[in-house]
């Protein structure tokens, strides 16, 4: 019987093999490495910073309700 | 004051991050069929071949899977930054669909990939062909999830809006998640993936017929791919129709604008292409009745009775309605910390014209109108290339089961050339969609003049020209690992 403590042995060993014996998949992962490092390092923190990030709810609702009651229709 | 160039970008770098994004997802789910389908088969027939042909399209499922992968964060940045007003007014409606995409369906395709690809010889034969499915199904949900939210902007149901938090509040799950629009865009959308992964597959396999190489592999996957192709596509056809009558309910200017019809009535005519119609067509897709009732552009901004006595507000009376909304909403927020009862009276108001609330903002009439060329012709794009691609793919179904398409050069040329073919159908079905209900963010709730963060113009270019170097640079990788695995080939006739 695979105890609990086994079967994530069997499970990481599964993945670690899948990596080591990979062929074609190394670039892709690579690839994959590199985009997620665009994404949450380069873009997430020097131009995606959540324009409502940091506030509280009430903050945030007090912050969109003026907002939107500002900019009825007004576009130049 | 709200500077229209900012609207403009940011819608600009939105649709191009979601038209990017589409460029993975369609082929993702029309592969994961396809592979999964011979995959069953070698498993019944014990059959090493459609192992190796098996592979093979998993192993450019792979690359587009891992090329694709979190282009949809990006997204969901873009909200966040550029659409904060819109991101805080959806509420939960938003985010609970997205939620249960990601910790559902996401992790559930995540593992079973793992397992799809690196458990060959280290699991089951039956526990494989299961992950390989589930790999589908999982891609499969996850689309179904960010289309209820989708289809929530397109026609939002099951929420209440709440004036003290300036959120929309789920109060029904279920009417979210069965929103007949979202269903049916679901079917749509996923079903069109499959055409995608078909018209890929079938083009390939015919470049290795004009190549005189892989013949046996080749016909096979061109058989099992146009099977998949021709029912996806029928099925397209069907929930484009079903599509076509929530559209005439739901966002009839839409409609009026797709088919770039002024004046509308019963009996109203289909546009194939500018001065050539069929008579009482439109009436027969829009309401399943050649007698149906269908506006045209002028009639919405009007205002008009349908026929069965319904009257339906003219532009200047939803922006009437929805000035007193937002003037309500106002006078709310103003007097509840001290005047409960005006307070309440405010918001009773608000409740009121709550679905007009979006027309607070639309100062010019024209202004509800969508351009018409952008939607008009990208339809007509759409509806073409899928029906082109239909007679395609029973052709090459036909003449592969009369064993004469490996000398049929044409036909292997045409398939290989209408790879890009399938892609422009796609978009040109995003554009019809996303253009055709501007100047919405939220139907009728949230114009993108509202819905978007007030940011320097000059930052939202830049990141857009930022995502066009990135983003090419990535296709370019992509298209290039793609060109190689092809050109190497499945190598599998020799071995069957």
């Amino acid at each position: 019987m695979v105890t609990m403590a086994g079967l994530f042995r069997n499970i990481f060993r599964f993945y670690l093999d899948g990596f080591r014996n990979m062929t074609w998949g190394r670039p892709l992962w690579a690839l994959i490495f590199i985009k997620l490092i665009f994404l949450f390092v380069i873009l997430r923190i020097f131009f995606f910073q959540p324009v409502l990030a940091g506030k509280s709810d009430g903050q945030k609702s007090d912050f969109v309700g003026t907002s939107l009651v500002e900019r009825t229709g007004n576009c130049k | 004051m709200v500077d229209t160039a900012l609207i403009d970008w940011s819608r600009a770098q939105f649709a191009l991050t979601a038209c990017y994004h589409w460029v993975f997802v369609p082929l993702t789910l029309g592969l994961a069929v396809i592979m999964a389908v011979m995959e069953t088969i070698y498993v019944v027939k014990k059959d090493e071949f459609w192992k190796k042909a098996a592979q093979f399209w998993m192993k450019i499922f792979g690359i587009n899977f891992a090329v694709g992968i979190a282009t949809g964060l990006i997204l969901e940045f873009e909200f966040g930054t550029n659409w904060s007003n819109y991101s805080w007014f959806v509420g939960d409606i938003f985010g609970a669909p997205l939620a249960i995409e990601g910790i559902f369906a996401f992790f559930m395709e995540a593992t079973f990939v793992a397992v799809m690809f690196f458990g060959w010889n280290k699991v089951g034969k039956k526990f494989h062909l299961a992950s390989t499915w589930l790999t589908g199904i999982g891609a499969t949900i996850s689309a179904f999830w960010i289309l209820v939210a989708n289809g929530w902007m397109q026609h939002p149901v099951g929420m209440e809006f709440n004036p003290d938090t300036v959120r929309n509040e789920m109060v029904d799950f279920w009417a979210v998640a069965t929103n007949p629009v979202a269903v049916t865009k679901f079917f749509h959308s996923v079903l069109s993936g499959w055409m995608t992964g078909a018209v890929a597959v079938i083009g390939i396999s015919c470049w290795y017929l004009l190549r005189k190489r892989e013949t046996r592999f080749a016909l096979a996957s061109i058989r099992i791919a146009s099977a998949v192709g021709i029912t996806g596509t029928l099925a397209v056809m069907i929930t484009g129709d079903m599509s076509g009558v929530h559209v005439a309910e739901y966002q009839p200017m839409k409609l009026a604008a797709a088919e770039g019809l002024m004046d509308g009535g019963q009996r109203a005519p289909f546009s194939i292409v500018p001065g050539i119609e069929i008579p009482g067509m439109l009436s027969i897709l829009a309401t399943h009745d050649i007698d149906g009732y269908v506006p045209g552009i002028n009639d919405i901004l009007d205002g008009y009775t349908d026929p069965d006595g319904n009257e339906h507000l003219s532009a200047e009376a939803k922006m009437y309605k929805g000035n007193a909304a937002l003037k309500a909403f106002k006078e709310y927020r103003q007097l509840k910390e001290t005047d409960n009862e005006a307070a309440m009276q405010a918001r009773k108001i608000l409740e009121d014209n709550m679905e007009y609330f979006g027309y607070g903002y639309i100062r010019d009439r024209n202004d509800l109108v969508p351009n018409v060329w952008l939607v008009y012709w990208p339809f007509r794009i759409m509806v073409g290339l899928g029906s082109f691609l239909l007679l395609l793919m029973i052709a090459v179904l036909f003449f592969e089961r009369k064993g004469k398409i490996a000398g049929m050069k044409w036909l292997q040329w045409t398939a290989l050339l209408s790879i890009p073919l399938v892609y422009l159908a796609g978009q040109a079905g995003w554009v019809v969609a996303e253009v055709g209900r501007q100047p919405w963010a939220i139907q009728d709730l949230l114009p993108v003049n509202a819905a978007v963060s007030s940011l320097g113009t000059g930052a939202v270019k830049t990141t857009f020209f930022i995502f066009v170097a990135v983003f090419t640079l990535f296709l370019a990788i992509e298209l290039n690992i793609m060109f190689k695995a092809i050109k190497k080939g499945p190598k599998v006739d020799e071995e069957a």
